[in-house]
């Protein structure tokens, strides 16, 4: 019984740990801003996720599991507003996703004219 | 055991935030990463915890969060609008 806890155990915190390093990974190599947040994200959702639940496994029920699952509450909480605001903060700033095209509909450039600010919005 | 390994990825991880807080072009990524960094210290505190046997490290990791979120919504807010205690009627 205890070697079945210890193996799920051992391949949920495997799993954790992949993804945190994933997570980072992705920091580096993504191309703009609002790209490497969402990299960034995988280590507080899924990495700090898959690592939590092998540590429950292994603390059993007791008050140890219950701070670990009030992190996990505090992860899940305070990690989409802290992106929020940081992409708001960003686009507040005047930095603009980096886009193959441009899909947005804007009217004032809808019939030809206009393709060349386009074309310097996308490079930014 | 399984312990050490988790930790060990929480290292390499936290070298590779700290790499892209160094070469970050924009303040906000470097604001991403140290948002990313005070993830992985969390982390790396309950690890430490398992690691030692001693999981009263779960309340500095909680706590530790907690200023986390603070510290980066003070940043941001300050690289927003330049000062912590502006007016939003202020605001155009």
């Amino acid at each position: 019984m205890q070697i079945i806890v210890d193996i799920l155990s051992w391949a949920f915190i495997l799993a954790g740990s992949f993804f945190i390093c994933v997570g980072m990974v992705g920091l580096i190599r993504m191309p703009d801003l609002f790209t490497r947040m969402h990299a960034a994200s995988v280590t507080d959702t899924l990495g700090a996720g898959l690592l939590f639940a092998g540590f429950m496994l292994q603390a059993g029920f007791t008050l140890v599991s219950v701070k670990l699952i009030f992190i996990l509450g505090l992860l899940f909480f305070t990690g989409p507003v802290v992106t929020h605001a940081l992409s708001q903060a960003a686009l507040h700033a005047g930095i603009l996703p980096r886009l193959q095209e441009d899909r947005r509909k804007r009217p004032e450039t809808g019939a030809g004219g206009g393709s060349d600010a386009d074309a310097a919005r996308t490079k930014n | 055991m399984m312990f050490t390994a988790a930790s060990l990825a929480i290292l390499v991880a936290l070298s590779l935030a700290i790499v892209r807080a160094v070469k970050g072009p924009t303040v906000f990524d470097r604001v991403l990463a140290g948002n990313s960094i005070g993830t992985l210290a969390l982390l790396l505190l309950a690890t430490v915890g398992f690691l030692t046997g001693r999981p009263e490290w779960l309340d500095i990791a909680i706590t530790y969060g907690l200023l986390n979120l603070i510290g980066t919504l003070a940043i941001l807010k300050f690289f927003r609008h330049g000062d912590l205690a502006y007016d939003v009627e202020d605001e155009a």
